[in-house]
């Protein structure tokens, strides 16, 4: 293949869409680990009712005959709304009673979760492929790049950067960061201290969710098709990536991201899309042979 | 008998459910057809089934609360578990031996095939189970990518048997060396890794396996798989599928009281107790002098043997099999058995393998609802029971003091 | 004392509980056994067999059955996993089966085969186009209603090489067993004609997040038209990317997108899409009758596969009451030698199993629906 500025430009991008998505949803899982070091199976889970409920939002509101850029922001406000409501809830079920139990429990916990809401979802909806309205209109001004980049992937960086920094902004000058950030370091030192440990622990859920459920919204106007099954496989993707950037550290969580949907994209490019989910784990297995943590994670020296 | 308090709480509970499940439960909304259904008799559904469910769901956290106070409060408490009680009294144990004995050899002959069928099934699954509580229960190494020692088990006899013909016996071992190869070779590069990015990468490489069968056709013919694998050999004679079933039946049986045999040894030997120690405290085990390479690289290769030899099993009963038996939920699906049964105990993982093959094929009436089932089933035997049906008592040793010498 | 007594009475008894779920009361009937996925996301496959094999069967039942025998349905679920389709076998042996209708996807039908085999039953498939079913020789037992995947692979590479005059040709697939089959049967196909070249062989992962890193590649290697193998949920998503790309290539896939379902997901996108499919049978006079009884008796239209298990269903019937016994030899002389009039015309079947009469055409999207491309 010979180099071709365009192609790689596409490959590029193709790549930085998909790292948004998976980052969208990687910082609800490296959130939810830092907190309480569990691998939350349901997130997935999480994103898929984001994005079936901004159907459902949207659908209703197209049949009475609203036709507007209004819909997107209705749809993706009441997707947030309920995803947290979802995370939180789940929490407090499933994962609550857990708190003191081995990690193994937990996990078992989650996955049980997982399967509970894919398969509600199934059939209180339909196993169908839904059709997802394309929200997201087409700018003007991008016209001329068209057919490299389109305004629903712009839309898609465009607001993962907004998130990026607004949880920054909220772990590192907020109170209740401040409360996160000493809950993830030690959770008993922090109950000590007068923080209210439960409390945390449900906003990291709900913000964890949040992004999630963005993250759905957005990836169903850029692909156009939901389906209850997309929960599962993008949340493997996502954990992949987390666990690649250092579980744990929210830049890690998009660096892994980016790291991980640039390695799928040019590998399927230049190589083959045959073995890119194989390069991609073995991607993983190669950085972690020499960063045991994780390109940003926190070293642990284990504490005889 | 009812506090308003309560009431209160369940009445808050439901709404909040009705709330939740509002958008999903009592919206259809169908964009290929363009309808939108609305259905109200799912908001009354949910509601009061969350009334009466918060109740109930209440009552068993305080009761698991109080139970769990009492057990602290037992001074050195050894709680004596049913089954302590039954091997304790050696005629009641030979008596609960011999009834189970008489019904695994009748079992066949009583049932229908399909039922043989089954229970063939549910002992590939507890061969899994055993396997997997060597590197999970025993050695505390997260492993979500077992099956891919299964498949690596189950390929090797198709391959093997169409390349060159190798018959089933000679297969069996075969597997279970390419197992315990496998397990070596997965478990290299996760010695520096602990707890959860360990799940990943073992994950990972379930993943890999499958994705390379199924892409790899001039291997492993993708994911069209090997058909006409054929069943276990018997001297020759031509067996009828009844027969056959009888037979595989049989050789199971054998091979699960082999590999239970086996681990219980291992659990008691020094490796054994090197795993548990790992499984504690890996610093302190090596500072005991215990070597943690050779500890992990066992503990991955012991276990990959068995699932292993379970492919091998797989194989022979199935006939055909693809790299689509192989996914990221099968190696759950074992995973979930050891978690559910008991972790460490083989009774329990008996128990999980059972419940966890034979429940789906009995509730093939609900089979639309079997999966939101099981996911329930998951949560809440975790949220009430985390340590498995039948938890693994600690081996304990009563001393007699020195004045009742 | 009380505790471990009962515990082994317990224990006893819930065995013996599950045992009698198993048992079931042999009648005097004919039993048809209905195999497919009912449950699952791939039940939309499985449940208009279902469909067709009740109505079928009440209608023959109200005439007074089979050889003055009543039919009964044995319905059993696979969820399309060959390890579970030889459960759903084996039990549906085990409780007196004397033909199959089914089962659905290509794997879990090789699958249940063999026990099929074993037991010296016939079974006859809606659906299961892979080739080698009937092609090996290996399943003297198995018959279906459907063309072969070779014959619409065929049929797809004639109709881009004639009617398109395409010289560069994509393959793409989604790494699935109809899909990869498929594809490769194109390939092969393309390779051994001088008229075009294979630019691209790839396949796309079903379920990923975003699929444009593929739809890239397609554009690079300068294909005039792709072949897909596979089904809707991915051609849609590729037709989708590429459109909203602007390439003007032309697409064309087989039966698995052929389906109503993919113009109303991929909308506006789908136009000008082609699709093989079975021959159209809108002029069958039969076809649209068991299209209104569908329609009376579940208030829809029928879904994929519905005619091919309403023939195979009347074959089936029609050999037992034809050879006057369900016995296995008997019966296979009766479905090669009869001619049986069905929705999807007059067939019968051959020595190998599959179903004279029965072809595909090419279809193409236009104004939002399948027309047939003649």
């Amino acid at each position: 293949m010979s180099w071709d500025f365009d192609y790689f430009m596409e490959l590029f991008l193709a790549g930085l869409t998909r790292g948004s998505i998976y980052a969208l949803i990687a910082l609800g899982y490296t959130m939810v680990y830092g907190i309480i070091e569990l691998i939350n199976f349901a997130h997935g889970e999480i994103y898929m009712i984001g994005a079936f409920t901004a159907l459902i939002v949207t659908g209703v509101l197209t049949l009475m005959g609203w036709n507007s850029v209004a819909i997107l922001f209705i749809a993706a406000g009441v997707a947030v709304v309920y995803s947290s409501a979802y995370g939180y809830t789940v929490e407090k079920i499933a994962y609550k009673p857990l708190r003191n139990a081995p990690r193994l429990s937990a996990l078992i916990s989650a996955i049980g979760m997982s399967l509970f809401l894919q398969n509600y979802v199934l059939l209180a909806q339909t196993s169908d492929f839904l059709p997802f309205p394309a929200l997201i209109p087409e700018f003007e001004w991008l016209r001329p790049w068209e057919h490299i980049v389109r305004s629903s992937q712009v839309v898609i960086y465009v607001t993962t950067a907004i998130v990026m920094i607004l949880l920054t902004f909220l772990i590192k000058f907020t109170r209740i960061g401040k409360a996160m950030r000493a809950v993830s370091q030690d959770k008993e030192m922090a109950m000590l201290v007068g923080v209210d440990v439960n409390r945390v622990i449900s906003v990291t859920f709900i913000v964890g969710s949040a992004t999630a459920a963005i993250g759905g919204v957005l990836i169903a106007s850029h692909i156009g098709q939901i389906n209850f099954y997309i929960g599962f496989i993008a949340g493997i993707k996502a954990f992949v990536a987390a666990v690649l950037g250092g579980i744990g550290s929210i830049p890690g969580a998009v660096l892994g991201s980016l790291v991980l949907g640039w390695t799928e994209s040019f590998f399927t490019g230049y190589i083959s899309s045959d073995y890119e989910d194989v390069f991609a784990f073995l991607f993983l297995v190669f950085i972690l042979i020499f960063r045991p943590s994780g390109i940003l994670g926190r070293a642990e020296s284990e504490k005889v | 008998m009812i506090s308003f308090a309560e009431i209160k709480k369940s009445f808050l509970v439901s709404l909040w459910f009705v709330f939740l499940t509002f958008p999903i439960m009592v919206i259809r909304v169908n964009t290929i057809y363009k309808r939108v259904e609305w259905r109200w008799e799912n908001m009354l559904l949910v509601g009061i089934g969350s009334f009466f469910f918060s109740f109930v769901w209440r009552y068993l956290l305080r009761r698991k609360e109080l139970g769990r106070k009492k057990e602290l409060a037992e001074e050195a408490g050894v709680r004596v578990t049913l089954w302590q009680r039954i091997t304790e009294d050696r005629r009641i144990y030979l008596l609960v031996l011999a009834v189970v004995i008489a019904f695994i050899a009748a079992y066949p002959f009583v049932f229908s095939m399909y039922q043989t069928n089954i229970m063939i099934s549910a002992l590939i699954y507890i061969m899994l189970g055993l396997g997997i509580n060597i590197v999970v229960g025993l050695a505390g190494l997260l492993d979500l990518g077992y099956v891919a020692f299964y498949a690596v088990g189950a390929y090797s006899y198709a391959l093997l048997n169409y390349h060159f013909g190798l018959n089933f016996w000679l297969a069996l071992p075969i597997g279970a060396a390419a197992g315990a190869f496998f397990g070596i070779l997965l478990g290299y590069p996760v010695l520096r890794l602990r707890g959860d990015y360990l799940a990943i990468v073992t994950l990972g490489f379930g993943e890999i396996i499958r994705l390379i069968l199924e892409n790899w056709n001039e291997f492993s013919f993708g994911p069209s798989g090997i058909a006409n694998i054929p069943r276990p050999w018997f001297f020759g004679i031509k067996m009828s599928l009844e027969q056959s079933s009888i037979f595989i039946y049989f050789l199971l049986i054998a091979l699960v009281v082999f590999t239970i045999f086996v681990v219980n040894r291992l659990k008691d030997s020094r490796i054994g107790r090197a795993w548990i120690a790992m499984r504690e405290d890996e610093v302190a085990c090596q500072a005991m002098g215990i070597d943690r390479t050779k500890t992990k690289l066992t503990a991955f290769a012991l276990g990959a043997t068995w699932a292993g030899m379970a492919g091998v099993m797989f194989a022979a009963k199935t006939t055909f099999i693809n790299p689509a038996s192989f996914t990221i939920w099968e190696s759950i699906n074992v995973l979930c058995i050891v978690v559910l049964g008991g972790m460490g105990s083989i009774l329990g993982v008996i128990f999980g393998a059972l419940a966890l093959i034979l429940l789906p094929e009995y509730l093939r009436a609900f089979s639309e609802y079997r999966m939101l089932l099981f996911g329930f089933i998951l949560v809440t035997m975790m949220v009430f029971r985390p340590g498995g049906i039948i938890s693994a008592t600690r081996r304990t040793y009563k001393f007699k003091s020195l004045d009742e010498s | 004392m009380d505790m471990r007594k009962t515990f082994t009475v317990v224990i006893v008894g819930v065995f013996l509980v599950f045992s009698l779920v198993g048992i079931s009361a042999a009648a005097d009937t004919i039993k048809l056994g209905v195999a497919g996925p009912h449950s699952g996301d791939l039940a939309s496959y499985g449940i208009p067999s279902v469909h067709a094999a009740e109505i079928v069967v009440k209608k023959i039942n109200a005439k007074g059955g089979v050889m003055g025998k009543q039919v009964e349905l044995l319905v059993e679920d696979d969820v399309c996993k060959p390890e579970i389709a030889t459960n759903t076998a084996t039990k549906l042996v085990s409780e007196g089966v004397d033909v199959v209708l089914g089962h659905i996807c290509s794997g879990a039908t090789k699958a249940a085969l063999g026990i099929y085999k074993d037991a010296k039953k016939i079974a006859m498939s809606p659906s299961a186009t892979n080739p080698a079913l009937t092609q090996s020789g290996d399943y003297p037992n198995f018959y279906r209603t459907i063309a072969s995947d070779d014959a619409q692979a065929q049929l797809e590479v004639d109709f881009a090489l004639n009617n398109l005059k395409a010289k560069k040709i994509a393959v793409l697939h989604d790494k699935g067993d109809y899909g990869k089959g498929l594809a490769e049967f194109a390939k092969s196909f393309l390779e051994k004609d001088p008229r075009a070249e294979v630019v691209l062989f790839e396949g796309v992962t079903p379920g990923a997040v975003d699929y444009s890193a593929v739809v890239q590649k397609i554009k690079q290697s300068g294909a005039d038209a792709v072949i897909f193998g596979g089904y809707h949920p991915e051609a849609s998503k590729i037709v989708t990317q590429m459109r909203k790309k602007k390439m003007k290539t032309a697409f064309v896939s087989d039966d698995g997108v052929k389906d109503d379902t993919f113009i109303k997901v991929a909308g506006q996108y789908a136009e000008g899409v082609y699709a093989t499919g079975p021959k159209d049978l809108s002029s069958n006079p039969m076809y649209n009758e068991a299209v209104e009884e569908h329609r009376k008796a579940y208030g829809d239209d029928p879904g994929a596969f519905y005619p091919q298990a309403y023939a195979a269903t009347l074959a089936l019937l029609n050999a037992i009451e034809k050879a006057g016994s369900t016995d296995y030899d008997a019966l296979r002389k009766a479905l090669q030698t009869n001619d049986v009039d069905t929705p999807l015309g007059k067939i019968r079947f051959d020595a190998k199993g599959d179903a004279t009469g029965v072809g595909f055409s090419v279809y193409q999207v236009k104004n939002g629906k399948y027309v047939e491309v003649k």
